[in-house]
């Protein structure tokens, strides 16, 4: 809406002859300027230069709906309610329903931990008929580091619904439904999220996966206000993609150390001396703040005394919990399916404590020997 | 000034001011803080006829200045009316009455009042709370208005939306329940009342939030029930991809004005989200909300919701009006609340 014509908003012909003299022809063009701004360009009163603001914004500005009729049209028309079922019962039933449509849902946690093995299995599940609970549709699945595997996923399918997968064709069928990407630098990757926007809207994609976001932003690009800028741009790009299509997107990224003179405090706080939990050691995510901001629902993957936990670390609609799950030849599943609720600093750390030990025996039958959750 | 002197000053037709003396209404003062349903039942005139006397009487305490002979410029307003005003006007309450009392009864009209905080600290929820209290009916102490809602960032969920309705809905019937011995009063609210009143503007770019906060003016003037506008987030569409940070300060500072002007000429409350940056001072890295300093100047209000150890706490960072002070609170399956640990009250600092 914002690039409409100034021409076409009804303005009177003398206001409207004026911007096309200044060569001012879109909504965004006027608005980027204040009123003074524009009596000063345009050489009008002030009565005439708010008259067209006020029409041009009004023109611009998009429609408005009660919740009531977005709770209809999403939670009603869409399937599942507009979420995609993760068969995880105890996520589902923290999120309304699973994985949320149209907006970007975050895998965070250490290498090893399940993160594409989560993204493997939801990209099965999005492509299963709807009776097995999926959405029937195709998905693309940019896979950044190669590590999205064919044959793993057609496992986690035929172990998790054996009965589907014994008809014949139908994992030639599934698998044909997911389409990978493989891009190998960023201008890459972002010459395809532009023709994945177009592809989108046509065909009947239902899921888009990005794994790793943060391996092809710091492939691009080194630190700074440069990352930082490019990095906004994806954001917004990504986040408009799950909006226009109503599709959800599920975007992971990886863990760094935490430096010791990063802030997590204001200046109003008094400054703890020294962290308690200062030698224990944990990770944040790889992608900082303003990311975090930005997506709507994290989920966070870690290893605590042996024991994996999928945390809802953020999310609009549910408390902070995290589940003990593990991974099987099915795929990743729960342990338990009520939640443990978090507080405090506790919900953003990630733990990876004995982590490579599970790494190592998990799936071998030996988990067990590494104790239960603490 | 006597009395029927400023009866008699109104712009009202003889008969008006002739019932009004009769119900024994001698004053301005004694009958302007009324609501026009309660005027209209008092005179028995229908709720138009006493809505206008009661504009009369305001525009008429406003020209009342002159009478004092103090500089007058149109539209100002003393700070004897202010004080008054403030009293009128009932605030929105967050549903958490320990940051209600450090609010000084909750969220005010007639002010922008800026709320931030690190992701998954509950400025969505606290976001969708207020769309939800704002319509707590003037029977149950509340403003019996309707909320406007801007997501910048897509991150209302309807479904949340729901629950936080209906546990409004069932704690505004428990409260009627108890009160039901001296007044008769049906709450007939039901949870998707609640959601049909809140309009929900979704943002995508920042012309389109220019042009949104324009176009606020004309919306509200026809839909004059709105009584509260939230902006979840301000930060959005201006921290991504946005160069010109000469551009963006004017840009945003031109928004603030436009949402203060909102807020004092349709009394209603603004509440706009901003989001968490990292910054560089005296030596080490703190938090501090987004957008820069000239805009932190913005608004009225500021609130800084943050982990305090394992608890979530608002702190009063900026108010002409309030001190600063925190106060615990917690996102509960039925939305914000009190903090479950009742030891740990408010602190002043």
């Amino acid at each position: 809406m914002a690039e409409k014509l100034i021409k076409e908003m009804g303005l009177p012909k003398s206001m409207a002859n004026v911007f096309a003299a200044r060569n001012i022809t879109t909504a965004k063009e006027v608005l980027s300027l204040t009123e003074f701004d524009l009596m000063h360009l345009l050489d009008v009163g002030m009565a005439q230069v708010s008259s067209a603001v006020a029409r041009i914004s009004e023109v611009a500005c998009p429609p408005y709906q009660t919740a009531l009729s977005l709770m209809e049209q999403r939670v009603q028309k869409e399937e599942h309610g507009g979420h995609l079922p993760t068969d995880l019962k105890g996520l589902d039933e923290a999120l309304c329903g699973g994985i949320p449509f149209g907006v970007l849902t975050e895998l965070v946690g250490p290498a090893g931990i399940g993160k594409t093995q989560f993204c493997m299995k939801l990209s099965l599940l999005a492509s299963l008929p709807a009776v097995y609970g999926g959405l029937n549709g195709h998905v693309i699945y940019i896979d950044v580091e190669s590590k999205f595997s064919s044959r793993r996923m057609i496992e986690i399918g035929v172990k998790s619904f054996p009965d589907l997968f014994k008809m014949t064709g139908v994992i030639q069928e599934m698998a044909g439904r997911i389409l990978v990407l493989r891009p190998t630098s960023l201008s890459k990757f972002t010459e395809s999220l532009q023709q994945i926007k177009e592809s989108l809207l046509q065909r009947q994609v239902k899921l888009l996966v990005i794994d790793s976001m943060a391996a092809i932003i710091s492939r691009g690009y080194g630190h700074g206000a440069s990352r930082q800028h490019l990095l906004g741009w994806h954001i917004s790009f990504i986040k408009s993609l799950a909006e226009i299509s109503r599709i959800p997107i599920v975007v992971t990224n990886q863990v760094r150390s935490q430096t010791h003179e990063e802030g997590c405090q204001y200046s109003f706080q008094v400054q703890r001396t020294e962290d308690p939990a200062g030698y224990d050691s944990h990770l944040v995510a790889a992608l900082g703040i303003n990311w975090a901001h930005a997506v709507t629902i994290r989920l966070v993957l870690e290893a605590k005394s042996g024991q994996r936990f999928i945390k809802l670390a953020k999310s609009p609609m549910s408390p902070p919990l995290a589940f003990p799950f593990n991974i099987t030849s099915a795929g990743i599943s729960l342990l338990n399916d009520i939640g443990t609720e978090l507080k405090g600093a506790e919900i953003n750390r990630i733990h990876y404590h004995g982590h490579s030990e599970i790494i190592n025996f998990d799936g071998k039958g030996c988990s067990d020997k590494w104790g239960k959750p603490t | 000034m006597y009395s029927w002197m400023e009866l008699g000053r109104l712009r009202i037709s003889t008969s008006q001011r002739g019932k009004l003396i009769s119900a024994g209404y001698s004053t301005l003062s004694s009958f302007s803080s009324l609501t026009p349903s309660h005027l209209a039942r008092e005179l028995m005139i229908p709720e138009e006829e006493a809505a206008q006397i009661l504009k009369a009487a305001s525009d008429n305490s406003r020209l009342d200045n002159t009478d004092g002979g103090q500089a007058i410029v149109n539209g100002a307003q003393t700070a004897w009316e202010m004080l008054h005003e403030e009293q009128l006007f009932p605030r929105i309450t967050t549903s958490c009455a320990d940051l209600d009392d450090i609010l000084g009864g909750g969220i005010n009209c007639k002010e922008v009042t800026e709320i931030g905080g690190v992701p998954g600290i509950g400025k969505t929820q606290m976001g969708i709370q207020i769309a939800v209290n704002v319509q707590i009916p003037v029977g149950l102490g509340g403003l019996g208005g309707k909320a406007v809602y801007i997501d910048t960032e897509g991150s209302f969920m309807v479904e949340r939306a729901l629950q936080i309705a209906e546990a409004s809905v069932s704690d505004m019937s428990e409260y009627n329940d108890l009160l039901r011995k001296s007044h008769a009063c049906q709450v007939s609210t039901k949870p998707i009342d609640i959601l049909e009143n809140i309009y929900y503007f979704r943002i995508c770019s920042y012309t389109e939030q220019m042009a949104l906060i324009n176009y606020l003016e004309k919306f509200i003037s026809e839909h004059k029930d709105v009584k509260v506008v939230i902006v979840d987030s301000v930060t959005f569409h201006f921290r991504q991809d946005f160069e010109d940070l000469a551009l963006r300060t004017r840009l945003l500072s031109g928004m603030a004005l436009k949402l203060m002007n909102l807020a004092k000429t349709f009394n209603l409350a603004v509440v706009i989200f901003n989001q968490v940056t990292t910054k560089y001072t005296e030596g080490s890295f703190q938090l501090a909300l987004a957008l820069g300093d000239s805009w932190s100047h913005s608004c009225t209000n500021r609130v800084i919701l943050y982990w305090n150890g394992d608890e979530r706490h608002a702190y009063i960072d900026k108010s002409p009006s309030l001190r600063s002070a925190s106060a615990p609170f917690s996102v509960t399956g039925k939305g914000i609340r009190n903090s479950a640990s009742n030891h740990k009250r408010i602190k002043l600092m």
